[in-house]
């Protein structure tokens, strides 16, 4: 297990910037996420703490020691990758014993180990099998396995649950959770679905084209955005985006005016009614999304696009006429041209 | 297409190919005397006495070693280099691998008669002439660039991933081409091999040049040289042929479907 910390850390491919500056460290046995849209540069950081690129500038360390330089097989990282990546000319075993058989250990205690983490993973019958042989949710068990089997001391997961159907999704969620809770290796995990992002981590950090926008625990992103894209980043369904002159008699901090404004309102906090209230905003619905327990409501407020919640089970019809409560208290306001949080 | 109109297009391309074929075989089995009769149809008995006279008149046994030696080892050294350098061109992030491609192609572009008088000067400066190390270096080195090419457009086609993976398990690039990489590429390689394989057996013009007695000669170059000063033996010609075929056949037939073989099944969610 280690801690990871980047300095300056910057990655180009070409005329490309990939990654720009990332100064960041990582804990030792923690649970970091980095989350972002494909092509901000996430997976590029795995690339880099696993030896699989050299960064063009800055550097890394493990618990201090420079690693900049090692080849992957020299860093004891271990990494599953979105397509699993499982070697087809090898059986189940063979698979998750390969680490271990580079490094030398005997064909007893290579099984022993196999067996233990198949048995934990619940994969211990297919064990003969070929990966061609398994289901998806069954290649990601041995992915994982052939990671876990030799306790390295980083453990990264390049979008590991993203060609699993919904259901196995949420299960291998909890099992990775788990799995974290047992080993306590550090693991760096990278998506591009905040959700996931936010059940799993300690810590996460959003990135976009190459920069970290906001690094924090999963609550505070969501509650204090660091500015516009992590908001819209972080939430589902996303944070409405709203001209500030919607809004009457607000008070805007730092004396901005209102038109170098976008005031951002959860979904979550806007209560829809066909009753009025003091801090509403009045307009027509145009579509509703039915949850279970509500609905979430998109309408129209004079031109403008806003979500919100309404407690109603039956959906509203579209044009019906609505309110949309919200309290100013929860209101996030963001300069309109840097997209910066203004509070 | 109709189904009737495809049956016929394959006739007439397994007639266009074969033919020659089976003329050979009929006139390796015709008496002496019905060689040079027009048409050449079913002949009034078959005989095996050009096989044998073939089989025995000539150090026949020789020369098929000879050719099996020169053709397998220069398949063995083509494959080695070319999937090496397949390798480092698509994996390892090489520069320029278009550029570098290209040259190698370029080099297989002379024509064999523009290389063979440099070639015999390079052989006999070295020692070699007369000798099987002469023709396997020199089939190894024509066959490389082809080897490159197919292996590199196969290798091409395997997940970086897997390499990734690999590496991070633990492999240097050595033991990942060793362990992973070469395993997955065995289609590719047997293609290759074969294709490889076919050209240098078949091979004449530096076979005819390079060997002298036959210590070295190959077959092609040993049924040619079965005229003699007032005839051609068309029946022992096309007896000897026909035996020579035989291996060529054999490996595609045990081969064929190791070439189609898709092995990476499995290895990416597909």
């Amino acid at each position: 297990m280690a801690a990871i910390a980047f300095e300056n850390v910057s990655k180009r491919f070409g005329a490309v910037t990939v990654l720009d500056g990332l100064s960041l460290e990582i804990a030792e046995g923690e649970f970091f996420t980095f989350v972002g849209p494909s092509g901000c540069g996430k997976s590029t950081v795995l690339a880099l703490i696993a030896g699989l690129e050299r960064p063009s500038g800055g550097t890394i360390r493990f618990d201090g020691q420079l690693v900049n330089d090692l080849a992957p097989h020299e860093r004891d990282v271990a990494m599953v990758f979105q397509s699993y990546a499982l070697y087809p000319h090898m059986s189940v075993a063979e698979n998750i014993g390969f680490p271990l058989k580079l490094r030398g250990a005997s064909a007893r205690d290579t099984a022993r180990a196999v067996a233990e983490v198949a048995a934990r993973l619940g994969i211990d019958a297919l064990l003969e099998r070929r990966p061609r042989e398994l289901s998806g949710g069954q290649r990601q068990r041995v992915a994982l396995g052939r990671a876990l089997v030799r306790r390295p001391r980083v453990f990264l997961l390049d979008e590991p649950l993203s060609n699993l159907d919904a259901r196995l999704r949420l299960e291998m969620r909890a099992e990775l959770r788990r799995l974290h809770a047992e080993y306590r290796i550090t693991t760096v995990y990278v998506t591009h679905d905040q959700e996931e992002a936010m059940a799993l981590s300690d810590r996460v950090a959003v990135l976009q084209a190459g920069r970290i926008e906001q690094c924090g625990e999963p609550l505070e992103l969501y509650r204090e955005p660091a500015n516009l894209f992590v908001a819209g980043f972080v939430g589902s369904p996303p944070i409405n985006a709203l001209e500030a002159t919607l809004f009457p008699d607000l008070e805007l901090p730092c004396g901005a005016r209102a038109a170098d404004v976008l005031v951002g309102l959860r979904p979550a906090d806007v209560a829809v009614s066909r009753d009025p209230a003091p801090h509403a905003l009045t307009g027509e619905v145009l579509l509703c999304e039915p949850t279970g327990e509500g609905l979430w409501v998109v309408g129209l407020t004079r031109g403008q696009r806003v979500t919100g919640r309404a407690k109603f089970t039956e959906p509203l019809p579209p044009g019906s006429a609505v309110h949309f409560e919200y309290a100013p208290a929860r209101l996030y306001f963001f300069d309109r041209t840097t997209g910066r949080r203004l509070r | 297409m109709t189904r009737s109109g495809r049956y016929v297009g394959v006739l007439l391309v397994a007639l266009y190919c074969l033919a020659p074929l089976a003329w050979q075989l009929l006139t390796s089995l015709r008496p002496a005397g019905e060689l040079t009769t027009l048409p050449p149809l079913l002949p009034t008995r078959f005989t095996l006495e050009h096989y044998v006279s073939a089989l025995t008149g000539h150090p026949f046994a020789r020369m098929l070693l000879n050719s099996f030696i020169a053709a397998g080892a220069a398949t063995a050294v083509a494959l080695a280099f070319g999937s090496a350098a397949a390798f480092a061109l698509t994996k390892m992030r090489a520069r320029r691998v278009g550029l570098l491609l290209a040259i190698v192609l370029a080099t297989s572009m002379f024509p064999p008669i523009a290389t063979v008088s440099p070639l015999y000067l390079v052989i006999n400066a070295l020692g070699l002439r007369d000798s099987l190390a002469a023709l396997i270096l020199t089939y190894a080195s024509f066959a490389l660039p082809l080897a490159i090419w197919v292996l590199a457009n196969f290798l091409r086609q395997l997940p970086d991933e897997l390499y990734a993976a690999a590496r991070v398990d633990g492999c240097t690039p050595l033991q990942a081409f060793w362990r992973v990489v070469l395993p997955l590429a065995m289609p590719g390689l047997t293609a290759t091999g074969l294709l490889v394989f076919i050209v240098a057996w078949n091979e004449f013009l530096y076979a005819l040049t390079f060997t002298a007695t036959e210590r070295s000669r190959t077959v092609p170059v040993a049924i040619a040289l079965f005229p003699g000063l007032h005839e051609i033996p068309w029946g022992e010609i096309a007896a000897a042929s026909l035996v020579v075929t035989l291996p060529v056949l054999v490996l595609v037939l045990r081969f064929q479907r190791r070439i189609v073989a898709g092995l990476t099944a499995g290895a990416v969610k597909g």
